[in-house]
């Protein structure tokens, strides 16, 4: 193992200089919501341990999340992690095509067996033995059970990865299943979006590289230093969610002032990601900034919860244009109407007994 | 009037003489008088429970209802100092912790109560005299008997409404509710450690507030049903209903041994 570099070597050979290091060494460490302590910990793990291969492999997905992480909003993340990971496999990344190509998959898991990461970005289709999606001329779903066999952790890249996304939604034709329900004996961590938050991508990887295990992860296997919290709680718009200020039309008065999106369908109330905080494309916007609601991109079938501008979610199996209210009212309505027919009856035969005991006593 | 009775009147004994003869009681009343009967239900905590659910169910299905569906947009102070939706998002928290405490301390009582205060948790399955009696009130309610049957509790129907909507319907809004209110509260909280293992099963929270909203469609049309059942019964059943649990005694008004 002697010849693998260290990150910092990988990182000087870039033409890094040591200023800029420390410099990503302390941003790294506040991103993942370490103290300043963390700081030399980190430039330490990173001048001593030889680096962690990455194995990034795509299934049923749109690149996304590759797209996404490419944009790093720091430079230096983006770079080092890159090209680190591109060293290994990565089939929209690296510079091999074909047998090439799968030859450097095997070559990387023959030579780091039980030590690499592997990064699955999309997910495997399982309908027709996996025939919606083959890479090298197999299914994926045996590429990634084969890397995954050998691999230290497995990290879900996005909401294809992590919950299925729109080729999971209903009715799924293809089957396509998340990571977690294909491998299930390996440590698996769940970063979920569509596509996931650049500097949460690379934080993570960062993490993992550095202190050698996974970050804290939350009931649904996601890192919780980035999806502890709802978009709704560090939302800049929750003063007019609390003040009851909402946009009620796209192009009202409303919607210029900037008030809560929540009647528009926001799904910010149940959706955990750092959107609110990190924001996107080098801290610029994300979109209730913009001016559009949270769709809730990064939640288990976010897809299949109706329409993206409606709060109260339909319910398709009553009908195209059911939700819990219509569904309700029109239980209560008949219930009611039925309450009100039983008690004109009542009323009736009550009557009609009176009638005839007055008729017994004459 | 019928040929039995549970109890012999002391025909020699001349009841309310002051108000006969003030000429308010006049001797049909007294003869109706001396056949009435009641019988002590409800202590006072199941009655003040009762009201206070009551209560709180009805500032939750209105709190609730805007909170899914906001008033109107409104301005009249800056954001800053304004708070129409934190108010009614309060009200409902309130009114939720205060039946959530009222929930638990009837299950107390149902423990250290008397023999009524248990019915609310419980539907006699296995008991097939009790399923010949449900047969029986639904015949009631169908038309198809002439004349109700006297109960001290619960009637067999309206245990199992009791059962099915206030139990259960309670207890699925209380645990649905506590998690949506976890999400709020955020991890390390006490709901979030309690409850937040709804929040990761379920997965996707939106999924959590639909069946939420349908919880409070079925409390609704138990309402409906409840008052409607309770008033019919007052006025055409052979006891009393609404004022039983006012002053926790149920009164029949006849003497008749069924």
């Amino acid at each position: 193992m002697s010849q693998i570099e260290t990150f910092y070597e990988v990182m000087r050979k870039q033409g890094i200089t040591r200023r800029s290091f420390m410099k990503y060494c302390s941003l790294t460490a506040s991103a993942l919501g370490l103290g300043p302590s963390f700081v030399p910990q980190i430039a330490h793990a990173m001048e001593t341990k030889p680096r962690t291969p990455v194995i990034w492999v795509n299934g049923l997905e749109c690149t996304c999340c590759s797209e996404s992480f490419i944009r790093g909003a720091h430079p230096l993340a983006k770079d080092v992690v890159l090209s680190m990971i591109s060293l290994d496999y990565s089939e929209t990344l690296m510079a091999a095509a074909g047998h090439h190509a799968e030859a450097a998959l095997e070559e990387t898991i023959e030579k780091y067996k039980g030590n690499y990461i592997l990064a699955v970005e999309g997910n495997p289709p399982l309908n027709e033995d996996g025939m919606f999606c083959i890479v090298g001329g197999k299914p994926f779903v045996e590429q990634l059970k084969h890397a995954a066999q050998h691999a230290k952790a497995v990290i879900s890249w996005g909401a294809c990865a992590s919950y299925g996304c729109v080729q999971a939604a209903k009715p799924n034709p293809t089957q396509a299943t998340p990571v977690h329900k294909v491998i299930t004996d390996k440590p698996i961590i769940k970063v979920p979006g569509c596509p996931p938050i650049a500097e949460v991508m690379t934080g993570v990887i960062t993490y993992m590289l550095t202190f050698d295990r996974l970050p804290e992860l939350d009931r649904q296997g996601r890192p919780a230093m980035f999806y502890g919290q709802r978009i709704h709680d560090k939302c800049y718009r929750r003063p007019h969610f609390d003040a009851g200020q909402f946009v009620e039309h796209w192009d009202d008065d409303n919607a210029r002032k900037g008030f809560c999106l929540y009647k528009m369908g926001c799904k910010g109330p149940t959706t955990y990601n750092a959107c609110s905080t990190v924001r996107w494309n080098e801290g610029v916007s994300f979109p209730i900034q913009s001016g559009h609601g949270c769709i809730g991109c990064s939640e288990d079938g976010f897809w299949d919860q109706g329409s993206f501008y409606n709060r109260v979610t339909d319910l398709t199996q009553f009908g195209i244009e059911a939700n819990a209210d219509k569904i309700g009212m029109t239980a209560a309505g008949v219930v009611g109407a039925g309450v009100a027919a039983h008690a004109a009856v009542s009323a009736l035969k009550a009557a009609q007994r009176k009638t005839q005991d007055k008729k017994e006593e004459a | 009037m019928a040929d039995q009775s549970i109890h012999t009147p002391n025909m020699e004994v001349e009841p309310l003489e002051a108000s006969r003869l003030t000429g308010d009681a006049t001797a049909q009343d007294i003869d109706s008088i001396r056949r009435r009967t009641s019988v002590f239900v409800y202590e006072w905590p199941v009655r003040l429970w009762h009201w206070i659910n009551a209560l709180c169910i009805m500032v939750l299905i209105g709190t609730g209802w805007f909170i899914a569906s906001p008033l109107p947009t409104m301005t009249f102070a800056e954001a800053t100092h304004q708070f129409v939706m934190g108010y009614i998002r309060f009200g409902h928290f309130a009114a939720a912790q205060i039946l959530t405490v009222g929930f638990f301390a009837r299950i107390y009582w149902a423990f250290v109560g008397n023999h009524h205060a248990k019915q609310l948790f419980y539907v006699p399955i296995l008991n097939k005299r009790w399923w010949k009696e449900v047969v029986f009130e639904l015949k009631w309610y169908l038309f198809l008997e002439a004349e109700p049957k006297k109960y001290v509790g619960h009637n067999p129907l309206a245990q199992i409404a009791m059962f099915f909507f206030m139990t259960l319907g309670i207890t699925f809004m209380i645990l649905t509710g506590w998690a949506l209110y976890a999400e709020g509260a955020q991890a390390g909280s006490l709901s979030h450690n309690v409850m937040g293992w709804l929040i990761g099963w379920v997965g996707n929270t939106q999924i959590l507030h639909s069946v939420h909203h349908l919880g409070m469609w079925f409390i609704v049309i138990f309402m409906i049903i409840h008052i409607y059942a309770a008033i019919r019964e007052d006025i055409l059943s052979r006891q009393s209903m609404v004022s039983t649990m006012i002053s926790g005694t149920r009164t029949f008004k006849d003497d008749r041994p069924e």
